[in-house]
């Protein structure tokens, strides 16, 4: 029998064909393989949209809302609850002054938080907040916060940061209650 | 090849021989042999870790080891198991057996194939050369946080982390290339005649899984690369103090992580069906139905990936579409199922060492299946996230259903691949003390982890003892046997009784018209399918 090459025998195509077939076909996924890294990184931004647009992960607005008149409803209350975390590597004391309030939604209440820097040191800290249920995080309006900047304190100062905010009418009718939770992260320039 | 008017047996003398052959092959069936090879001696080397982390969990309290050794073990371990043993086991059969069974001369891409091989010892050594640097003081030690790398721990750890990273990198680089190769090579190379839907269906099983890694392992890829600019180039992907999410992390390791655990099922998935088929001397039955639910799996498989963090905290009505999305994925699971038990029915079976490893795996994997069921039923899972009885419930999908799958297929192919058979009652009795050894090991850890013992700590509470005690024991053994399952593997590759060119009497498909062992080149001539 005529011996044959081994892709040859690969009727109807010649070997050059079916290599070029083959190459052809490996570049397409690795153009797959490349589309799909692209999509790694593309999900950071869409994550973070779907996430303000939701409040998916418990992040509230991070800037002052200039303030439009809210109308108070008065026939609802809502109960926040705030609780704090000082993360390792910041020697803080962080708490709430109150454990929790309860507001109509609309009408603007301030609450504090002390701080107080237990170390020798100047350190600088800046506090992430998170709201439970999710989905109540888009409806808590911050006004004022101390979370909008850095927070710096001396060594042994104590202080007293206030939280202005309000919790938007169009609540969803479900929930009467959320937990408002700061961090205390570390952030002194190294 | 220079020439086509030499007859091939001539040719192989073109071929460098010892390293050289090794280093340089771009053989299928040489590489489907490394990849074999590496398989099986990572496979002992991640056992190996995990029996100290059993020995460890023998009695409560801490005994051998530091919490942070212990946790380095179990991440290592799993980063081995599966990238390392279960991973190139299914891609050395591919190598081996996709070109036979299509009845294609070689794969489309040979020197992209040995790439994709010889990425793989380097990744073995990244991942484990932590644990010796720490020895001579350098570093503390290999990753630490689990195969899952969660942030914040991921990115306060030592440089143990780093490795690993690159490990993923090189590893998800050799996988993409090595799906590359069988996506192309079932494309273009494939038999006249053999249209898709003849083609095997380990064929299929594992084209399925090649598309989920060209689509999944990237961003596996990326994120592992996000975390490294997170630990050294300032960035805050995953850092919340810097405006950043760890919870997103979550979701970009389990977009890849959950279709990942189908890429290491599909191509077992695959080659069962053909052993019951050989062992039952009946067609399978289903072959549509079959690729259909594998297709439904792959699609599927991509977008459940949040029930691995229900307790993270999600809106309600994500919650539900995960929960019910899981549990639609035991559907087509089902159907497979169905298929399986349907093609042995009434057939005249027989039970070779191949036939008892698949009919035991039907049913240990089903009860993996079945508790993956309670796992995504979300009130169930607050309850049970994080506890041994997620370790047990994915130990009967892993090691029952893929590692007792792979070795259905070694015990299927091997005598293909070395032209001796094995030693039958060697087989048995390695199957019966495996299969027993695994269930004592892993039935006491569903019972612990139902009454809260949470996974990845070193030390219990002590109504845990006798059940931990139980399963330490039957982990050694289990280990042990994989001992006798090296001794068959290597007294069948030195000789034994000449296999006949189709092996087993009920055997069908193109792999079986080859002599025991195929020559060099397999088809020079290439079958014609009607
Ligand atoms: C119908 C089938 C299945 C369902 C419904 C299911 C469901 C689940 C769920 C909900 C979890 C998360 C549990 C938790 O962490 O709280 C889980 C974990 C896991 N499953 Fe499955 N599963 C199924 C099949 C499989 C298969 C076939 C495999 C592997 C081949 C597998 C491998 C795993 C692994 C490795 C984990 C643990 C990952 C980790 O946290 O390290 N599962 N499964
Ligand atoms: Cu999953």
């Amino acid at each position: 029998m005529e011996p044959l090459d081994n892709t040859d025998s690969l009727k109807p195509k010649t070997k050059a064909e079916l290599e070029s077939a083959n190459a052809k076909l490996a570049k397409k996924m690795v153009w797959v393989a490349a589309g799909s890294l692209l999509f790694a990184f593309a999900l950071v931004p869409l994550y973070d949209v779907l996430c303000s647009i939701t409040g998916l992960n418990g992040k509230t607005n991070n800037e002052a809302l200039t303030l439009t008149k809210a109308k108070v409803d008065t026939s609802r209350n809502i109960t926040v609850q705030f609780t704090s975390a000082v993360m390792p590597g910041l020697g803080w004391n962080f708490y709430p002054k109150q454990a929790s309030i309860t507001l109509h939604p609309g009408k603007i209440e301030t609450v504090l938080f002390e701080a107080k820097n237990i170390t020798g040191q100047v350190v600088v800290g800046q506090a992430i907040p998170s709201v439970t249920p999710g989905i109540a995080s888009v409806y808590l309006k911050k006004v004022e916060c101390f979370c909008f900047v850095n927070q710096s304190l001396k060594p042994g100062e104590t202080k007293v940061m206030p939280l202005r905010f309000f919790i938007d009418p169009a609540l969803p009718k479900d929930v009467s209650e959320m937990t408002l939770s700061y961090s205390f992260f570390e952030a002194t320039k190294k | 090849m220079s020439t086509t008017t030499v007859a091939h047996d001539e040719v192989h003398h073109d071929h460098p021989s010892g390293i050289m052959r090794w280093l340089t092959t771009t053989n299928h069936k040489d590489i489907g042999t490394m990849y074999l090879t590496f398989s099986l001696v990572m496979f002992l080397v991640g056992g190996a870790m995990v029996l100290g982390i059993r020995a460890e969990l023998f009695q409560p309290g801490l005994q051998l080891m530091n919490p942070d050794f212990y946790n380095q073990l179990i991440g290592v371990h799993a980063l081995i198991m599966i990238f390392a043993a279960l991973m190139p086991a299914a891609t050395g059969f591919a190598n081996w057996m996709i070109p036979l069974q299509i009845g294609a001369p070689d794969m489309a891409l040979p020197r992209l194939n040995n790439w994709g091989f010889w990425l793989l010892p380097p990744s073995a050594i990244l991942l484990t050369l932590p644990f010796t640097l720490a020895l001579f003081g350098i570093g503390d030690g290999a990753i630490a946080t689990g195969w899952t790398f969660y942030p914040p721990l991921s990115v306060q750890g030592g440089i143990g982390v780093d490795f690993a990273i690159f490990a993923v990198h090189l590893l998800g680089v050799s996988s993409v290339m090595g799906s590359i190769n069988i996506i192309v090579t079932l494309f273009n190379m494939r038999a006249p005649g053999m249209t898709l839907m003849k083609m095997p269906m380990f064929a299929w099983g594992w084209l399925i899984t090649a598309f989920l890694l060209v689509a999944t392992i990237p961003v596996l890829a990326g994120a592992v690369t996000m975390l490294l600019t997170d630990r050294h180039f300032g960035t805050h992907f995953f850092d919340a103090a810097g405006g950043g999410d760890p919870i997103m992390f979550q979701h970009l390791f389990w977009f890849f992580g959950h279709p990942e655990v189908y890429i290491l099922l599909l191509p077992v998935w695959g080659f069962i069906p053909q052993i019951l088929q050989t062992f039952s001397r009946k067609p399978m039955y289903g072959y549509k139905a079959q690729v259909y639910s594998l297709w439904a799996i792959g699609a599927l498989a991509v977008v459940v990936w949040a029930h691995h963090f229900f307790t993270a905290g999600m809106p309600v009505p994500a919650l539900l579409y995960f929960m019910y999305s899981t549990m639609a994925i035991s559907l087509p699971l089902a159907v497979l199922f169905f298929c399986w038990i349907k093609t042995m029915w009434k057939g005249s079976m027989t039970f070779e060492t191949p036939m008892l490893f698949a009919v035991g795996w039907i049913i240990l994997f089903g009860i993996g299946g079945l508790t993956g069921l309670v796992l995504a039923d979300v009130a169930a899972d607050a309850q049970y996230h994080n506890s041994y009885f997620v370790v047990a419930h994915f130990h009967y999908t892993l090691f029952a259903g893929g590692i007792m799958g792979i070795m259905a297929g070694v015990y299927y192919w091997l005598p293909k691949m070395t032209g001796n058979m094995y030693d039958e009652t060697l087989g048995k009795w390695h199957f019966w003390l495996t299969a027993i050894s695994f269930n004592l090991t892993f039935i006491p850890q569903f019972f612990v982890g139902l009454a809260g013992m949470p996974r990845r700590i070193p030390d219990y509470a002590l109504q845990f003892a006798e059940f931990n005690m139980i399963s330490s024991i039957a982990a050694f053994a289990l280990g042990l046997s994989q001992l006798l399952f090296v001794y068959v593997i290597i007294k069948c590759v030195k000789g034994g009784k000449k296999a006949t060119d189709k092996v087993w009497e009920g055997a069908e498909g193109l792999e079986w018209t080859l002599p025991s062992p195929p020559p060099y080149h397999s088809f020079t001539e290439q079958p014609v399918i009607k």
